[in-house]
């Protein structure tokens, strides 16, 4: 159950967090965004409730967009746009 | 008309049951009621034992809200001050000062009202020492004390290693073998010596015990308002308590927190170039309430945590007594109580006390002495876990998170990989260690100190925010270590 962060298309990442919790999810989506361009999108997948606040709150500081939420139970995948 | 609105009615009620039945068909909603369910059911038949078992009730129910709150706003003081220094987010710490303004608030009221529970911390290094080591610890836990058991509360067994780290370790802490008396100075040996404790104590044996009677008993304990002789109710609870000693640093921090996290961000965002005094109350004003749910949270946490003060006070009135203990031993159950007669009974929101005698209990039915110590000999107790009053204000927290995490389709067992798994045992063990040299956790050394017009829960918070800065910079190190052993990951 290791992190996975792979690029899987042009600009398209995808970082896999299942199975961490605090503070692995939100550490780790900064990091990844850290090694994006702008402009490029992030597919981030975890499961750990309180690691989504977070991550929402450091989305809107550092200027990059929420595209897209889905939950299933217990996981979530969010699609993030890094911005300028 | 009459058979219009009749159908009409028939409709309404046709579309109530079905939503009941589409509601109850989801094996989640059923779980979260069946939970809610066995709370009321057994609340219903320890009444019916004996109604006196209410006293412990209202830990349960008051968990139960706790828990149920600390679920929504995924309130965690672990993420107030490791998202600071990790990602930048002032999220959790804004809501943390919000809770602690409005429980202050609801504190005066109870105190003036003469039902308070609160007693001050004496105030020295200690507390500082044992911030720090708790701070540390909760970064590699994934969440202070409170926060584990919400979490263990949505399935998270790392969550629940750390439960029961904090529980074994305090307990082991605070009864350290003869082999500890070198650590001790003379001084409080001495000190402790002249208390002239029972002998069953044996106080002169044990850091711990040393610490505590050669030490802290010999520290002074008061709230600020009592240092500077007010006696007024008004001023006392309401000007000094709750304005000085709480609102009044927790709006300098939200003024702090503004200024170096959030500030930057909302100016980009709203676009504005010309800053003034109104553009940054507007920020101050969108920072408290960009996280509706840790807003609501720490609301909700604030009042309730005052009105859980109040009943337990008002409770104790009623029945005339100081300790829960007095009402265990009328009810015939003398077997886990203290020399004194008396049983750990805060009255108010606490965490890790109770978790120790867990640990103690266990420790002690495998055949260990575990009572010739003050912690647990003299002042706590080591109660059956089914009579712990504010044990089962921690189980209420568990169950409570479960339902709503439940109900928000948030629930998921989660079994920690052998990295999660280690993180929670050691840093479980230090948040053990420092709860017991500070007495108490981020709840019972801070949270409810600093409500209650204590100063030493800041410096606890001092000690704990410097313990998780210490704690981020550990963890990026072993961080960027670990992403470098994992092939194909470019992190």
């Amino acid at each position: 159950m290791a992190i996975k962060f792979e690029e899987t298309g042009d600009g398209q990442y995808i970082l896999d967090v299942c199975g961490y919790s605090c503070p692995h999810p939100q550490m780790y989506t900064k990091k990844a965004l850290q090694k994006m361009c702008d402009g490029d999108e992030l597919t981030l997948i975890f499961d750990n409730p309180s690691s989504g606040e977070s991550i929402q709150a450091m989305l809107d500081n550092e200027g990059n967009e929420l595209l897209d939420k889905v939950q299933g139970d217990g996981s979530f995948t969010w699609k993030i746009r890094k911005g300028a | 008309m009459k058979k219009q609105e009749s159908a009409a009615a028939s409709t309404l009620d046709l579309d109530t049951g079905n939503k009941v039945i589409d509601w109850f068909s989801q094996k989640r909603n059923r779980h979260a009621a069946t939970i809610m369910g066995l709370v009321a059911i057994c609340s219903a038949w320890a009444l019916s034992n004996d109604m006196r078992w209410l006293y412990l009730l209202v830990y349960v129910w008051f968990g139960l809200i706790y828990g149920m709150f600390l679920q929504y706003g995924r309130f965690c003081m672990a993420s107030a001050v490791r998202d600071l220094f990790a990602v930048g987010v002032s999220r959790m710490a804004v809501g943390v000062m919000i809770a602690l303004c409005l429980y202050s608030m609801v504190a005066a009221v109870v105190n003036i009202s003469g039902f308070g529970t609160f007693h001050p911390h004496p105030l020295g290094w200690h507390i500082i020492i044992g911030g720090l080591i708790f701070g540390f610890g909760i970064i590699f836990t994934g969440g202070c004390a409170s926060g584990s058991l919400y979490k263990t509360g949505e399935g998270n067994m790392a969550s629940a290693l750390v439960l029961l780290s904090i529980s074994f370790s305090q307990a082991f802490f605070v009864n350290l073998g003869d082999w500890s008396d070198k650590l001790a100075p003379a001084s409080w040996t001495a000190s402790a010596l002249d208390k002239g404790m029972p002998e069953e104590l044996s106080v002169e044996h044990g850091w711990f015990d040393q610490f505590t009677a050669g030490y802290i008993w010999d520290l002074e304990a008061a709230t600020l308002a009592d240092m500077m002789s007010v006696t007024q109710p008004i001023a006392k609870y309401f000007l000094t308590d709750s304005l000085l000693v709480t609102i009044l640093p927790a709006s300098i921090i939200l003024v702090v927190l503004y200024k170096a996290y959030y500030c930057k961000g909302y100016l980009r965002r709203q676009k504005i170039e010309k800053q003034g005094m109104t553009c940054h109350l507007g920020g101050v004003w969108s920072m408290i309430t960009s996280s509706k749910n840790t807003a609501i949270a720490g609301i909700g946490l604030g009042i309730f945590s005052g009105l859980h003060v109040w009943a337990t006070g008002a409770l104790r009135e009623s029945y005339g007594i100081f300790n829960f203990g007095e009402l265990l031993e009328d009810m015939g159950h003398t077997a886990g109580l203290s020399i004194q007669g008396t049983v750990f009974d805060p009255g108010y929101w606490y965490i890790t006390t109770q978790e120790a005698q867990w640990g103690a209990w266990v420790m002690e039915n495998v055949g260990m002495d575990m009572r010739s110590n003050i912690f647990f000999g003299m002042d706590n107790g080591i109660p059956n876990p089914l009579i712990n009053a504010p044990g089962f204000m921690s189980i209420g927290i568990i169950l409570g998170a479960a339902m709503l995490a439940l109900l928000r389709r948030e629930f998921k067992w989660k079994i920690p990989n052998m990295e999660t798994a280690l993180f929670a045992l050691a840093g479980g063990l230090l948040m053990g260690i420092g709860a017991r040299i500070a007495m108490g956790c981020n709840i019972g050394a801070f949270f409810a100190t600093v409500a209650n017009g204590d100063i030493s829960g800041w410096v606890f918070l001092l000690g704990m925010v410097a313990g998780g800065y210490l704690g981020v910079q550990a963890f990026n190190f072993w961080m960027n270590w670990r992403t470098s052993q994992i092939d194909d990951c470019p992190l």
